[in-house]
């Protein structure tokens, strides 16, 4: 009973746009929901890293590697804030990475792809993180509040990232031959898996029902795509890159581009476990964070010694 | 040797230690123990880079043939960098990261606060500039250096055995020759005698700190002023030098 009436309290203060605060009383499953999402979220950071940490070593000049390297370390900083933001619904960040670790919680796919030429460092800010703040962008709304406030620091950031991976691609399109031919293979490669980012069609969509009712999502996955591929369009057309689908056309009557279909079938069997990277991506992860276990150990030791010789004096 | 001389070559020198270290620091990506010392360890990256920029582009100014600081980073080969042995050093784990910085930035710390004084203002402005980030990659690797030699005994043994392997590459770190005598002389350069001095309370202090015996001055590895250096350094210049060499007609 006592239940019911909190969940309509609960559900007045989301449709009056108020934010839902770690001390507020909230559904069971609304925790679960932004448990999952958000930690999701802050572990597709963290092994984000790694396709474009691929190149820093590579990077063609100090320049490049220095903007690059910023890139990758804001990214790290997007993981801490939103590893703050899940920890306030209850659990810790080493449940979080034990979940990561153990596969019981996932990342973004398109981190499952290899980076294979620097044109792809190009392709990943431009279309990746172009991708991430379409998503993001309308996450700045979500009802949970921390998870909002996460959102509106890392939007700044993303958006810088979309430039400079744009920048780097537009470069390489109106260089030499090879040049050009590694900007359209690394949008031919990263263009499908990018869209599917935004997951599956609203119409096969599991775990959006009470995500709507609630906030946490303010629009769908249809429409977040759409507006993606409305805005990325022009900007490829604009260097001269050739976006890989023969049915991308302009639909006066919607005002929006149509476009192909997408393999589903390659997107599932990514998510399950069974992209190019997918074992890759996570054995680095574990092995990094097994080889810092006597650091953090040694951290923690010497802290405690410190805290026994200060109550003793 | 002209001064012009001395000066590129010193200047070199400064960047190309920068430029290793960073090369070095930047392989931390994505592999630190924790998400916090990730993003410590690719700060101390970043600054090194930022150093290693501007000391190559004023060894392109002093030069005056119009080479740029990935001129000098890209298309120069093994024999022709000028860098510490110690800062080419493989990062090996944790602890070997640690002690190869400290030893490093103890070293940089005094070397930076000795050429604030330099009568060559440019070195003196780069210098005041690097000498802010070196104080606080020196205070970084220091306390971990004391963390871990006070913190587990995995821990102060890993760190002592880090030490212990590095310690052969320090005596490179302090060598001169006439480069130095010429630019001594003028008041631009640093006596590495004095540095030396001040190295060692550094290293002796924070190694009792860290309850961590100093090693035993032994043979002593030197290579850095003749270009010489370990194996390693070939296959991180191959790799960092790749896409430059492989399309000598592009720009990126
Ligand atoms: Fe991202
Ligand atoms: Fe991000
Ligand atoms: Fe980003």
């Amino acid at each position: 009973m006592e239940d019911a009436k909190k969940l309509e309290e609960f559900q007045a203060k989301i449709d009056a746009e108020i934010k839902i605060e770690p001390k507020d009383w909230m559904p069971e499953d609304y925790r679960k929901h932004l448990q999952r999402q958000i930690s999701q979220h802050a572990h597709s950071e963290v092994i984000g890293m790694q396709p474009e940490g691929n190149w820093i070593s590579r990077a063609p000049s100090l320049r490049a590697k220095v903007v690059l390297l910023a890139k990758i370390q804001d990214e790290a900083g997007h993981g801490q804030y939103l590893y703050s933001a899940a920890e306030t619904l209850g659990k810790s960040r080493d449940e979080y990475i034990e979940e990561l670790q153990s596969e019981k919680a996932k990342y973004s796919s398109i981190f499952n792809y290899p980076t294979l030429t620097w044109a792809d460092m190009g392709a990943v800010g431009w279309l990746v993180d172009g991708a991430a703040i379409v998503n993001q962008v309308s996450l700045q709304r979500t009802s949970y509040g921390p998870y909002a406030r996460a959102m509106v620091r890392i939007c700044k950031e993303e958006s810088f990232h979309q430039r400079q991976g744009y920048e780097i691609i537009a470069h390489m399109a109106q260089g030499t031959p090879e040049q050009k031919a590694m900007a359209q293979d690394a949008l031919n490669r990263f263009w499908w898996p990018s869209i599917m980012m935004f997951g599956p069609h609203d119409s096969d969509s599991p775990n959006t029902g009470n995500a709507t009712l609630w906030k946490i999502k303010r629009e769908t996955n249809d429409e977040l795509r759409q507006k993606f591929i409305d805005k990325t369009v022009g900007q490829a057309e604009i260097i001269g890159l050739t976006i890989p689908d023969p049915d991308l056309k302009w639909n006066e009557a919607r005002g929006h581009y149509d476009f192909g279909k997408m393999d589903w079938d390659e997107f599932w069997n990514v998510v399950k476990g069974n992209g190019p990277c997918n074992k890759q991506r996570l054995e680095h992860h574990k092995k990094a964070h097994k080889e810092g276990k006597w650091v953090r150990e040694a951290a923690l030791t010497y802290a405690q010694k410190q805290k026994e010789k200060q109550m003793v004096a | 040797m002209t001064q012009q001389d001395a000066l590129i070559n010193y200047c070199l020198r400064l960047g190309d230690t920068s430029l290793i270290l960073g090369q070095r620091m930047a392989e931390w990506t994505s592999n630190g123990p924790t998400l916090e010392e990730d993003i410590a360890l690719t700060n101390i990256s970043l600054d090194l880079f930022g150093q290693a920029r501007t000391f190559l582009t004023y060894a392109g100014e002093v030069e005056g043939k119009g080479r740029t600081e990935d001129d000098f980073a890209y298309h120069r080969n093994e024999r022709e960098f000028y860098n510490t042995l110690l800062s080419e050093r493989p990062n090996g784990h944790f602890g070997d990261t640690i002690a190869r910085n400290f030893l490093h930035a103890a070293f940089l710390y005094h070397l930076y606060s000795a050429l604030t004084k330099s009568k060559d203002d440019k070195i003196a402005a780069l210098a005041s500039k690097s000498l802010k980030e070196v104080t606080y990659h020196l205070r970084h690797s220091s306390e971990w250096i004391v963390r871990l030699g006070d913190g587990t005994v995995e821990s102060h043994q890993k760190i002592q055995d880090s030490i212990n392997d590095l310690w052969m590459f320090t005596g490179d770190l302090f060598v001169m020759n006439e480069v130095d005598e010429l630019l001594i002389k003028e008041g631009i350069a640093a006596n590495l005698n004095e540095i030396k001095k001040l190295w060692d309370n550094t290293v002796n202090e924070v190694l009792q700190r860290a309850t961590l015996k100093r090693p035993i001055d032994g043979f002593m590895q030197k290579g850095r002023l003749e270009g010489r250096h370990a194996e390693c350094l070939g296959h991180l210049l191959a790799e960092m030098q790749f896409l430059p060499r492989a399309y000598p007609d592009a720009t990126w």
